[in-house]
């Protein structure tokens, strides 16, 4: 269990070293030189030079580059350019707000299509399963922006169960900030819902045909039992995988739903930063999506194998 | 009252269909058979012919599609077919258990096998404080090692010995009064099967358990049963006391399917096996009269106009036949075979292998899959490759072939000259001169493609021939393995597995080989059809003069078809000789007991070898002999300090023990061979 860990995590360093060159070099490959970017076409040279060197971006890319791992390795993320104050503040409560909304609407999603799976598997064929099926497909097929109107218009305007404004006063109590994120979190749980439900079905349905389920119900256990202890285990393996991947998207990937509710998480943060050309922010903030994202992956993976002996006890004997 | 029945199990006119695209397709045809509290009875057949159905019926776990049409299951005095869905569960916890055909995927994975049989006791009733103690009962009445430590171990942990051991614990734990087997040691290997039974037997004993037992292989039916059931295509046709049935059989499939069996005299050399001409008729086919009646060589016309019935033919012996008494009549369905061309006395050898390693890793620990084999086999010649899982015949098959590379200092030589370790450094001719029949035609031929592509492709790559010449060679390659022409267009699913392990015999064919190796080409396979399969490879063989190495697990099998035969036991062997002196002893003590385990109809119970214990880890071969440890013959510290060289004791016949040859002629006395004989 200890050296699997350990492997997942130099791997995860691994994969986030990659990242680091990647964005890093996609940052510095685009045409004209940095300085000229921020004062625009017209800019004198002898300005841009100045702020080229003042940025230390005349310098070779190599020495940038640990320049700046450096920096993100000690946790000096550098300055905003556009903000003009740290980019580890400005990620800090982009991350902390995204965070909040990826949260409400997973304990939403989950359980829900958790449940919703398990039911369609155990009722399959039946008009609940192609329901659950055909319904959470169709939800997942329509884009983020087109829910969020429809239910803002439907929830906020016409039936005014929730309120449109996601901005509380920073002193609210917890159930107020948790009930102002219930809408935006909704259009989320449409996306995620038919995903995680379908992986689900299949697992149960894997894991029902199964000969092991075909011994616990010959022992004369209650169907109850067989379900609870001997076919969930197994069929939410697959599911456990699958959330995990959704964090990342969750956390750093809503740029359209924080903007459609002016939500200050991470991704509208990053939106704002590449329309600005704010190429620390670009680099920290891509940085932390990958770093949460790794993570996520690594709790699950390590979710994954205390369900799964197999993984657990491999290389013992 | 229920329980003064003398009956455990009433199956009376049993009718099942499966729905299939609306239709229902009849699987059971109306049978019927009791089972007497305390009596073993045996249900063979063929696939398809519904032994497991009834099985499964029996204990109400069908596929939804399935519908039980007519009949009765009474279990213990019990009505099984209007009994709510509590009762049902009550009965399975206290009444019937089954042990299934693959221990392996039977135990939940993620749940340790001591909770999975606790399980088992408190759902039949047991206090959960004293169902620990009792499941660790079980486990030492079902001789497991270390029964403390498997309660801790996860499904994956065992082997699969001590997995279906612990399955058959769980079955016994609510003391059932009938017990299902339903194939429980296909799949297992002969030494380890040949425990499970005798373990079984014993727990029968014991237990005076009712036993309902399900196989495909008669040799294990007549060794565990009291009384036998032979299903044909739904219909029982046979039945009648296990030994009286086997040896005098009544029914013309019965007496066909007991032809088919490579049993342990029979050789190539004395005539090919019978076979069973055509194909049972499929679930749903519509039979009006007797179910045998297309493929009985006795066939008049009465048997297609009326069925008969399931008469008396001896002492509780019924056979469902017109001419049941004329049934042992039954002509043969083969021809004479191909004489043998002679093999010149100064054969060069086709194969030499000098000295092959391999050794190879897993999760980390390194073991010699080979450790050191040198075998040469003559041109003309059939060599029998026998030995239990993990003991390196596909290793060295493969070797042969040109996948994986074996060690440095490793030398396979094809007629006199070295072979690269790997295909693709081998010429063309080379690679064409060795081809390999696999065990599996459905996971070996592709699925998209026909029966004419396969072979057009396989033509083209190891001849170079094209267009017209193609497709006759396509045409002459497919009547070589008697595959009708018609059936060149088809799928490989669209076909039956004895007819996809004929396009995979005619795919080796090919480039004309001059080296086949078959890897286990009929344990996948029927018995009727394997006869026919071998029979074919037997031909094939004679008329171009070619050299095989059979691997095999059925000892019958290998001993039908080979000239030489070698044993095999954790990369080393231990065995090499002509068949019948191999088969005859003395023989190395491993190749005495894999004789004397194998279940067959020849060999009587009370001259069994018993071998303790699992295969030792090839990643820590025991010290000297690496059979020690489980050999009844050893002799005391040589064995486990020295390992003893394979030596030529008489001409051709070698032997890897420390035992002289003479000591093992008069230890192994004359008894079991004079039966096998």
């Amino acid at each position: 269990m200890l050296r699997f860990l350990a492997r997942r995590i130099a791997l995860a360093l691994v994969t986030l070293w990659l990242l680091s060159v990647i964005i890093f070099l996609a940052s510095h490959a685009l045409p004209g030189d940095v300085g000229r970017r921020i004062l625009g076409p017209f800019a004198d040279p002898r300005a841009v030079a100045t702020l080229d060197h003042s940025l230390g971006v005349d310098r070779p890319l190599l020495v940038q580059y640990l320049d700046w791992i450096g920096g993100f390795i000690r946790g000096d993320l550098g300055t905003s350019l556009s903000f003009h104050v740290p980019v580890a503040q400005l990620l800090l409560r982009g991350l902390g707000n995204s965070v909040k909304l990826a949260l409400v609407a997973f304990v939403i999603v989950v359980p829900l299509s958790i449940l919703g799976g398990v039911v369609a598997a155990l009722r399959r064929g039946t008009f609940i399963d192609r329901t659950i099926s055909i319904g959470g497909l169709s939800a997942t097929a329509m884009p983020e922006f087109v829910t969020s109107i429809v239910l803002i218009l439907l929830l906020s305007i016409t039936l005014k169960v929730l309120p449109i404004s996601v901005q509380v006063p920073p002193d609210a109590d917890p159930f107020t900030q948790v009930y102002h994120l219930i809408l935006p979190s909704l259009p989320l749980v449409l996306v995620l819902f038919g995903y995680i439900a379908r992986i689900t079905r299949a697992g149960m349905i894997e894991a029902l045909e199964s000969d092991y389920t075909r011994t616990a119900v010959l022992k004369g256990l209650a169907w109850r039992t067989v379900v609870f202890r001997h076919v969930l285990r197994n069929a939410l393996m697959p599911t456990i995988a699958v959330v995990a991947t959704q964090t990342g998207y969750l956390i750093g990937g809503l740029v359209v739903i924080e903007t459609m509710f002016n939500y200050q998480g991470i991704g509208q943060l990053l939106y704002t930063s590449v329309a600005q050309k704010d190429f620390p922010l670009i680099q920290a903030g891509v940085m932390t999506v990958g770093v949460v994202y790794l993570v996520a992956t690594l709790l699950a993976d390590i979710s994954y194998s205390l369900l799964n002996p197999r993984i657990r006890l491999a290389g013992r004997e | 009252m229920a329980s003064q029945s003398r009956a455990a199990l009433e199956v009376t006119d049993l009718k099942l269909a499966y729905r299939v695209r609306g239709r229902d397709r009849i699987a059971i045809r109306g049978v019927t058979f009791t089972i007497n509290k305390g009596e073993s009875y045996g249900l063979v057949g063929e696939s398809g012919s519904g032994k497991s159905t009834v099985a499964y019926a029996v204990m109400r776990y069908l596929p939804d599609n399935a519908k039980i049409t007519g009949g009765s299951i009474v279990l213990d005095g019990k009505d099984m077919l209007h009994m709510d869905g509590d009762d049902l569960r009550k009965l399975r916890a206290t009444a019937a258990s089954m042990v299934y055909q693959n221990p392996g995927t039977a135990l939940n994975p993620t749940i340790r096998a001591g909770d999975q049989l606790i399980e088992a006791f408190v759902i039949a009733g047991v206090a959960k404080g004293e169902a620990r103690e009792r499941a660790l009962a079980m486990l030492g009445r079902v001789q497991i090692s270390d029964p403390q430590g498997v309660m801790g171990r996860y499904p994956h942990q065992l082997s699969g010995g001590m997995q279906q051991r612990v399955v058959i614990a769980m079955a016994l734990a609510s003391d059932p009064t009938l017990l299902i087997l339903d194939e429980p040691t296909t799949g297992l290997d002969a030494t380890v099967e040949a425990e499970v039974l005798d373990l079984i037997r014993n727990l029968r004993a014991t237990f005076g358990t009712s036993v309902l037992f399900i196989s495909h292989n008669l040799g294990v039916i007549a060794r565990m049963c009291d009384r036998v059931g032979v299903l044909y295509a739904g219909r029982m046709v046979e039945e009648g006391p296990a030994w009286e049935l086997l040896t005098n059989p009544r029914h013309p499939y019965t007496v066909g399917l007991l032809r088919c069996i490579p049993r342990w005299g029979l050789s190539k050399e004395v005539g090919p096996l019978d076979t069973i001409p055509g194909f049972p008729p499929g679930i749903g086919a519509a039979i009006k009269a007797c179910v045998f009646a297309d493929r009985c060589g006795l066939v008049q016309d009465i048997c297609r106009a009326e069925e008969p019935g399931l008469d008396p033919v001896g002492e509780g012996h019924a056979s469902r036949c017109h001419f049941s008494d004329i049934a042992q009549t039954l002509p043969r369905a083969e021809r004479d075979m191909v004489k043998r061309p002679p093999v010149p006395e100064t054969a060069r050898a086709a194969l030499s292998i000098k000295n092959l390693r391999r050794t190879m890793t897993q999760q980390g620990n390194s073991f010699q899959a080979l450790a050191g084999v040198d075998l040469e086999i003559a041109a003309g010649e059939v060599f029998g490759l026998v030995g239990e899982s993990g003991s390196g015949k596909t290793t060295l098959a493969r070797s042969v072939i040109g996948l994986g590379v074996p060690d440095a200092g490793s030398e396979i030589d094809l007629e006199g000259k070295k072979l690269a370790p790997r295909v693709g450094q081998r010429s063309l001719d080379q690679v064409r001169a060795i081809q390999i029949v696999f065990q599996n035609p459905d996971a070996s031929l592709n699925r998209r493609k026909s029966v004419r592509q396969i072979l057009g492709r396989a033509l083209t790559k190891l001849t170079g021939v094209r267009g017209e010449r193609r497709s006759r060679r396509i045409v002459e390659l497919s009547e070589s393995v008697r595959l009708d022409a018609g059936l060149l267009d088809a799928l490989p699913r669209q076909l039956s597995g004895g007819l996809k392990q004929r396009v995979g015999i005619a795919r080796a064919f090919a480039g004309e080989p001059h080296l086949v190796i078959c890897d286990e080409p009929t344990s996948a396979l029927d018995v009727s059809v394997q006869a026919a399969i071998l029979n074919l490879l037997v031909r094939l063989q004679r008329d171009r003069n070619l050299s095989y190495i059979f691997i095999s697990h059925d000892l019958g099998v290998v001993r039908y078809i080979s000239d030489r035969i070698g044993v095999l036991y954790l990369g080393r062997l231990m065995e090499v000789g002509p068949a019948d002196v191999v088969f005859s002893a003395p023989h190395h003590p491993y190749t005495e007991a894999l004789l004397s385990a194998a279940p067959s109809l020849d060999v009587r119970e009370e001259h069994r070898i018993r071998l303790q214990g699992d295969i030792p880890s090839a990643a820590k071969p025991p010290s000297g002999c690496v059979f020690h440890t489980r050999c009844p013959r050893k002799l005391g510290a040589i064995c486990e300090q020295q390992e003893p060289p394979l030596l030529e004791e008489e001409p051709g016949h070698f032997l890897k023990c420390h035992i002289p040859i003479e000591d093992l002629r008069r230890l192994q006395k004359p008894e079991a061979a004079d039966q096998a004989g």
